[in-house]
């Protein structure tokens, strides 16, 4: 079984991956469960979509030190995650620090980079200006996902999220969609950072 | 038979159409939302869904169609029945002919809501039957047992999922749909559709012989489960029951454990659980429902059981539970060492987070209500002003840098308390902010008590065209119905108009000088005075037209626009302003705040 937390800021878009996830792991012929955030917090506060993939599984909120991997599209939520991560799993964060509105107050990413690394064992730090650039800020959390795909932590193919993208979006958005997994997926392996598990 | 991921929610939706539901009603509320917004989805012919003006009218349209014969849904969130209770304490005395599920989504935490008030006491209150399940799957099958449970007696019953039940999911597989028999229509029955004192007294009778037989019965019910063997035990409902699972997954140990998913309490089971027992620890959230019915029937029982939970202080009385707090709770309660314990004190090595931003929810970049806040409070500073907000997302406005909620209550509650507040102080001036839809749930009569006392306040109608708080779905105002399908438009302003309210004013929110205009005017006015702002909310419009850009060479880095509007887009980066092209919706506010007119683009002048 594996179980997959995604992190953000609302409107970063934690429920689409967490239901693509979710939706081709059942094609896959796996028992799905998980939670997500809706409600006041999608605007512009914390938000979190838990995915549990696997047979006899009764929470829809992973425990801490429970998930296998953590998807991260902002960086203070990465560290705010971090008591969620096994002592084994893998986070791969975004390293945008997303500030809240009015706020004046600087969160460094250099700061929080070096608490994340220094307190996980895995941990994959994704540029994120470059993947804003490349997929927009939009695709952002598509390209997550097809680095944890290509990192090997959940138990899908490229292919089942792209059947997935086909499933729920038009043919424009869905190429779109499949650009930026490709390429959060090519972030990775051209890294030559292979998860070793 | 098929497999489908479903959200609580949509598994909900699904359940009550195979259980053979014609007609929907309900007003939108966090978590309860997703159910007619599927069930209007996916409805099959001759089924009618439709979003009521408040919750008091969803139940009583859901009353008449099922004193019709039909299968009726009513959906809304725990402080809608509150507005609902009047029809529905009334509805159980008269009773229904078709089923009848009154769905209330409960939200421990809150995570979205004013209270965290428990509707299964409120089920006690009205003596209701309640059903209470634990997850998406077990929603679907459960919410046919309601329909049918609710016809059998003849009277309306609650069902009762939790935020962590709506808004979870989980695979699940989809079964026959059962064979509903079409509504007869209504027959007068001779009187029985209409409360007396003297009916009202033969039927109290009659309900409470019905709860007791239903207390017996349902201790044979599936939902209700008892397994395990030893001297200490677990009782629990809801989605705590996942997480007392979840302590337990691999463990390999036996307890005797008690899964409770309905009221009246399943007495037989109670008691077969209860006997031989030790201790119990009750894991629950919100009241202490099942902890209050263990003791009580061990003490009926004349037995000598601990029974631990939130009125011995074992759990917690407020917030929602979580899989870890569950799982440590049962630990200590079972005295087993703490080999999972996470709330175990850290090692001294571990790194120290760094300071993490708090994020309260925000108006998005380019909300309409956000220039609507900012034209009064720059018209009214150096006025002595109080603002009295309500419910949807203007209630974000009382955060700073905009600061202008003062007070909020509950749905409509806005314009009456402001009324309370200008008849103590009679020389401030009292605003009163509504949005439009909730102006149509309850606020119309706060206005008519205003205009007929000769109240002095003004009513700014935050009109953005949608119900925006909880995911957008339309209302009177907005001329479309549940479907999409247009609906005849109920204009605020004729409305008001109507109700003797003769000074009302229009303005577009992004407009400035305007809407500054216009507050100014209404503050020099007494009476009943209206302002109706009016700019369409951008997570539904979704319209990212002609964006503002801040010209590096202009900005002199005084950071104004950022502190003074609280916009998400607007942040300094390297002493310069700089505006997030991907959220921003060039609704132009920033620039006229802007000192050296740095900022280009927008709509606006
Ligand atoms: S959803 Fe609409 S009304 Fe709510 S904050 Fe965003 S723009 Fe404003
Ligand atoms: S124009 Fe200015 S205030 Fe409006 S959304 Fe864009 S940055 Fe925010």
């Amino acid at each position: 079984m594996t179980d997959c937390l995604i992190v953000g800021v609302g409107g970063q878009g934690t429920v689409l991956t967490s239901r693509l996830i979710g939706i081709a792991a059942l094609k896959r012929g796996f028992d799905v469960r998980g939670s997500e955030t809706i409600g006041m917090a999608q605007r512009g506060g914390s938000v979190a979509s838990h995915v549990r993939i696997g047979r006899d599984i009764s929470s829809p909120l992973i425990p801490r030190l429970g998930a296998d991997v953590i998807l991260a599209f902002e960086l203070c939520e990465a560290a705010r995650a971090v008591p969620y991560l096994k002592p084994d799993g893998l986070m791969i964060a975004c390293d945008v620090i997303v500030r809240p509105a009015g706020s004046s107050e600087m969160f460094g990413i250099d700061a929080v980079s070096r608490y994340l690394r220094s307190s996980l064992a895995h941990i994959r730090l994704l540029d994120g200006e470059k993947i804003r650039e490349r997929c927009g800020a939009r695709g952002m959390n598509v390209a997550i996902l097809g680095a944890a795909l290509s990192s090997g932590s959940l138990p899908l193919s490229m292919e089942d999220i792209e059947e997935a993208l086909d499933d729920r979006f038009d043919v424009a958005r869905a190429e779109a969609n499949k650009a930026a997994l490709r390429f959060g997926a090519r972030m990775i392996a051209d890294a030559g950072l292979k998860s070793e598990d | 038979m098929r497999r489908m991921l479903l959200m609580g929610n949509e598994a909900i939706a699904l359940g009550a159409l195979r259980a053979g539901v014609t007609v929907a009603a309900g007003y939108p509320g966090t978590p309860s939302s997703e159910v007619l917004e599927t069930l209007v989805k996916e409805r099959r012919d001759g089924v009618y869904v439709e979003w009521s003006v408040n919750e008091k009218s969803a139940m009583e349209v859901g009353a008449g169609a099922a004193m019709s014969g039909a299968r009726v849904l009513v959906t809304m969130k725990q402080v809608g029945l509150n507005v609902a209770s009047d029809p529905l304490m009334s509805l159980n005395y008269v009773g229904v002919k078709g089923g009848m599920v009154v769905m209330v989504a409960d939200d421990p935490g809150p995570i979205s809501s004013q209270t965290e008030q428990d509707t299964r006491c409120f089920g006690r209150y009205a003596k209701l039957a309640v059903f209470d399940p634990s997850t998406a799957e077990e929603a679907y099958v459960m919410i046919a047992d309601a329909f049918a449970c609710s016809e059998r007696i003849g009277r309306p019953v609650l069902f009762r999922p939790t935020t962590r039940v709506c808004h979870s999911y989980a695979t699940v597989t989809l079964m026959e749909d059962r064979d509903v028999p079409r509504a007869e229509g209504f027959s007068k029955d001779g009187g029985r559709w209409v409360i007396f004192p003297r009916l009202a007294y033969a039927n109290h009778i009659k309900i409470e012989e019905t709860l007791k037989s239903l207390a017996d019965e349902f201790s044979d019910y599936p939902g209700n489960i008892l397994s395990g063997s030893g001297r200490l035990g677990i009782a629990s409902g809801g989605v705590s029951w996942c997480y007392v699972q979840e302590a337990f997954r691999g463990v390999g140990e036996e307890h005797r454990l008690l899964k409770v998913s309905t009221l009246p309490f399943p007495v037989r089971l109670g008691e077969e659980f209860l006997r031989g027992l030790d201790e119990v620890l009750v894991v629950e959230e919100l009241d202490p429902v099942i902890e209050r019915e263990l003791i009580f029937l061990s003490g009926v029982l004349g037995l000598n059981i601990t029974v631990r939970g939130k009125l011995s202080g074992d759990m917690p009385n407020a917030g929602e539970n979580t899989p870890d707090y569950v799982r440590d709770a049962i630990r200590k309660f079972l005295g087993t060492s703490g080999d999972h314990a996470v709330t175990s004190s850290k090692s001294a090595a571990e790194p120290v987070p760094p300071a993490l931003p708090v994020r309260p929810p925000t108006l998005c970049a380019g909300c309409p209500h956000r220039a609507s806040f900012f034209a009064v409070k720059e018209a009214a500073a150096g006025h002595k002003a109080v603002f009295s907000g309500d419910i949807g997302c203007y209630t974000l406005g009382n955060a700073l840098p905009l600061d202008m909620v003062d007070t909020c209550l509950c749905m409509g509650a806005g314009i009456t308390v402001a009324q309370g507040i200008n008849r103590v102080e009679p020389d401030t001036a009292n605003f009163a902010f509504i949005g439009d839809s909730t102006f149509f749930h309850t606020g119309i009569p706060g206005v008519i008590n205003a205009v007929y006392n000769g109240a002095d306040i003004i009513v700014a109608v935050l009109d953005n065209s949608t119900t925006a708080m909880t995911g957008g779905q339309p209302h009177p105002g907005t001329g479309r119905s549940i479907s999409g399908a247009p609906a005849r438009r109920v204009s605020v302003s004729r409305v008001l108009s109507a109700i003797g309210v003769d000074d009302i004013q229009r303005v577009n929110p992004f407009d400035l000088p305007s809407a500054k205009a216009a507050v100014t005017r209404a503050l020099a006015g007494r009476g009943v005075r209206a302002i109706l702002f009016e700019g369409e909310c951008v997570a539904v419009s979704r319209k990212h037209e002609n964006r503002c850009e801040v010209d590096e060479k202009i900005c002199i880095g005084c950071s104004v626009c950022v502190k003074r509007l609280g916009c998400p887009a607007l942040s300094i980066r390297e002493k310069k302003a700089v505006i997030d092209q991907s959220s921003c919706t060039g609704c132009g506010l920033c620039k006229y705040v802007c000192p050296v007119r740095a900022i280009t683009g927008g709509e606006a002048a």
